[in-house]
């Protein structure tokens, strides 16, 4: 199996990727430092996989701060093709060359051939330019399960080869490898080819302990104490069998939202007025304000 | 630390070890290929074998591809590569801590403390412990009461370890309210912060459990080797779990595996909506659009297709000898009311009620299936299933729910108590809809066999085993 172009690890150790991310403001635990270590070292794509809101995305913009690459992101969507993820030829442009050649005599057929299969009218999309970069890069391919299984097929090509060939152009193989980041929130099973070839994380809620201290390092003004009642009161709501389970990222607006009204305590007339932050169904609401007895 | 002296009793080594353990990986229902093996072993090369939790999260990160494997993963990989009993290293010390000079520990090495003063004496630490809520010291503390408490009666077959010995000793249920004491202030009691604080002492309590079950494993995996033990330690995968023998520990864990499921269904049925052909084309865009490529019309715009809304009706039985499966079923409705508005539900036990009025979009499913057992209407003599009824009343009365666009699906165990089967009023029904499907939460060698009429139902319509979330979502694929 050859290992495609130059791949230079990254990172040198599990304590580097932790320390490095740290910095970058993603504080990884055991599992997500490990598991990037390795996806670096062995130039594998990371699938990482979890519920909404539980840091997958700034996973992948965190390492791109960390190891000072460009991230290059391709959100998919139902509907996604190549034409949106690979390249396109902007065909309006080639018309209008078309078109402005025919008064002038001087050009024939291949010299107008030549010219508008040329770099200039190629379109690169995000999985063409993420190869042909030549600094360091981060591709993030967002939301993978949205897309369609065509889509898959397309991107086992181009993940396991790093190379596209254009017809017109020849194969473009990448120089630099870029770093692979994608991301599932499960809501369909990903092919077992695709899985096969990455590294699988799955992401879940962080420990009480881990998200205090994401708290604590995103809000830094909040008081240790509150980010403590806070966090435990987050994993009470998520225990409760919610629709959508308070995230992360919920959380941290939680504590944004009790420091700018400058209150101190998480009692039940703040919750209540404050519970829209966290839960954004209106039954949650409700199974929420009656399992915690907030009335 | 541990991976090497493991190894040196296996024939092949590291790389043998790693072979079974791959082996017990797969045994335990976690497909793994042989290309994943073989990056299994390219993470050995890789990872710093010294760091136990790093060779863990590696090998998790090339064996696994859902998250319901990783409960049985963490549980197999404990057994194959588990933490040793005495420090061999000094690194080992440090993060093993089975070494001397743990704060506390030392206390309990007084001579000649008895039973109960010994776990008197535990009680108090567990209890500051949990407290503190310190993971690592709680799992240290753990696999240290396994061994001054769990010890059974020494055996020629060699010691074994008990969790209840652990658990009746320590009882760490009788602590809760010391903790809740602890972990409120005077004058919180009640309202939220007693809820909050409730929870936190059950998850540590939960975690204090499972440390406990994990050393006694381990320990009965030394004495005893580890492939009896993990027979007996691993449990199917959420999704293998049979719908009518779930506990109630399994329902929370199977409805997370049925919630994707049915936004799958949803997603799907929705996607055929929009694929295909795409309606007349629309002159007027085309000719518009082509002006800006010189007359030359490069994209052809059309009208938007007129959409069939799909009509789905469900027939479920409720009784209470079906009820771990309806409630998934419902589940399902529940998801696919949130899409379309053509879904209606009807629940039957001797009687048939319509019940999608408590699936309206954003209702809670665990109070809707609350609701009908209180509310709705499907009880009419004795409270056993009697099918025969329920089609005719339900054909009686909601004559016009089933029509030739509607897709009918049955859901229930086919078990009439010898009661008539009313057959040729479910052939009409099946004959009047665009298609039907039962699904049956019974094994398929079941069907016919007593009350069952499955197999005769099975004539006039389609019918599915479905009898764990696995086969519930190939059932969806297909459909």
């Amino acid at each position: 199996m050859p290992r495609p172009p130059t791949q230079f690890p990254q990172f040198s150790s599990v304590a580097d990727v932790s320390k490095r991310l740290s910095t970058a403001g993603y504080l990884p635990d055991a599992q997500i430092a490990t598991t990037v270590f390795l996806a670096d070292r062995l130039g594998k794509p990371l699938l990482v996989e979890g519920p909404a809101g539980t840091g997958k995305t700034e996973l992948a913009k965190a390492l791109a701060t960390a190891t000072g690459s460009e991230l290059i992101r391709l959100q998919c969507y139902e509907g996604l093709d190549e034409a949106r993820a690979l390249y396109e030829w902007n065909y309006k442009k080639q018309l209008l060359r078309i078109q402005a050649s025919q008064g002038t005599d001087g050009a024939d057929w291949n010299t107008v051939h030549d010219d508008i299969f040329g770099e200039e009218f190629l379109l690169s999309r995000p999985l063409l330019t993420a190869i042909r970069r030549t600094e360091p890069t981060v591709l993030l391919i967002d939301e993978t399960d949205k897309a369609d299984v065509e889509v898959e097929g397309l991107l086992l090509e181009v993940l396991s080869d790093f190379q596209v060939t254009i017809p017109e152009l020849g194969t473009i193989a990448a120089t630099r490898r870029p770093m692979v980041v994608l991301t599932s929130n499960a809501t369909r099973e990903l092919s077992e080819a695709l899985k096969r070839r990455c590294l699988y994380l799955a992401l879940d809620y962080p420990s009480a302990e881990r998200e205090r201290e994401i708290v604590l390092s995103r809000v830094p003004d909040l008081a240790p104490g509150l980010a403590d009642q806070l966090v435990r009161t987050v994993r009470a709501l998520r225990a409760l069998e919610l629709k959508k389970s308070p995230s992360i990222s919920e959380t941290l607006d939680w504590a944004q939202t009790l420091l700018e009204l400058g209150l101190d305590t998480l009692d039940e007339s703040v919750m209540r007025s404050t519970l829209g932050v966290v839960l954004k169904h209106a039954s949650d609401q409700e199974r929420a304000a009656a399992e915690l007895r907030l009335n | 630390m541990d991976a090497g002296a493991a190894t040196t009793a296996e024939p092949g080594g590291l790389a043998g070890h790693l072979d079974g353990f791959v082996r017990a990986v797969r045994g335990a229902g976690i497909p793994v290929g042989i290309s994943q093996a073989v990056d299994a072993a390219e993470i050995l090369t890789v990872v710093d074998l010294l760091e136990r939790e790093q060779l863990r999260h590696g090998l998790a990160a090339v064996l696994l591809q859902r998250a319901a494997q990783r409960p049985t993963y963490d549980v197999l990989f404990d057994l194959w590569w588990p933490l040793s009993d005495r420090p061999r290293t000094s690194a080992d010390a440090g993060d093993d801590g089975n070494a001397d000079g743990e704060p506390g520990e030392s206390t309990l090495d007084v001579p000649g403390l008895d039973d109960a003063e010994l776990s008197e004496l535990m009680r108090a630490q567990l209890l500051k412990l949990l407290m503190d809520g310190d993971e690592e010291a709680l799992r240290r503390f753990a696999r240290m009461a396994v061994d001054r408490l769990g010890r059974g009666q020494p055996s020629p077959s060699g010691q074994s370890f008990f969790s209840y010995r652990v658990l009746r000793a320590l009882s760490p249920d009788t602590l809760i309210s010391q903790l809740l004491a602890g972990l409120l202030n005077e004058g919180d009691r009640g309202g939220l912060a007693e809820q909050v604080a409730r929870h936190t002492v059950r998850e540590r309590l939960a975690a204090f459990r499972a440390a406990i079950e994990a050393e006694v494993r381990r320990r009965t995996a030394a004495e005893k080797g580890r492939d009896k033990v993990a027979k007996n330690a691993i449990r199917p995968l959420a999704d293998q779990v049979d719908f009518l023998r779930a506990q109630s520990s399994d329902l929370a864990e199977l409805r997370r595996a049925v919630a994707p499921l049915a936004r799958r269904l949803a997603v799907r049925l929705s996607a055929r909506r929009r694929l295909g052909r795409e309606g007349r084309l629309d002159f007027r865009k085309t000719v518009r659009a082509s002006l800006a490529t010189g007359g030359v019309p490069v994209v052809t715009h059309h009208r938007p297709r007129k959409v069939h809304k799909p009509e789905l009706v469900v027939l479920c039985d409720v009784s209470g000898s079906v009820a771990g499966f309806s409630h998934f079923t419902l589940m399902l409705t529940q998801a696919l009311r949130e899409h379309f508005t053509g879904v209606r539900a009807f629940a039957f036990v001797d009687t048939t009620d319509e019940v999608t009025r408590f699936f309206r979009p954003g209702a809670d499913v665990v109070d809707a299936v609350a609701r009908i057992g209180r509310e709705a209407d499907v009880v009419g003599f004795d409270g056993h299933s009697d099918y025969g009824t329920a089609f005719e009343v339900f054909a009686d009365r909601w004559a016009s729910a089933v029509g030739p666009k509607t897709s009918l699906l049955v859901l229930g165990d086919g078990r009439t108590n010898y009661r008539p089967p009313g057959m040729p009023v479910l052939a009409d029904l099946v004959r009047r809809s665009r298609t039907a499907h039962w699904l049956n939460p019974e094994p398929r060698r079941l069907w016919g066999s007593g009350d069952s009429n499955a197999d005769r139902y099975g004539e006039v319509i389609d019918m599915v085993e479905c009898r764990n979330a696995a086969q519930l979502s190939e059932f969806v694929t297909t459909l």
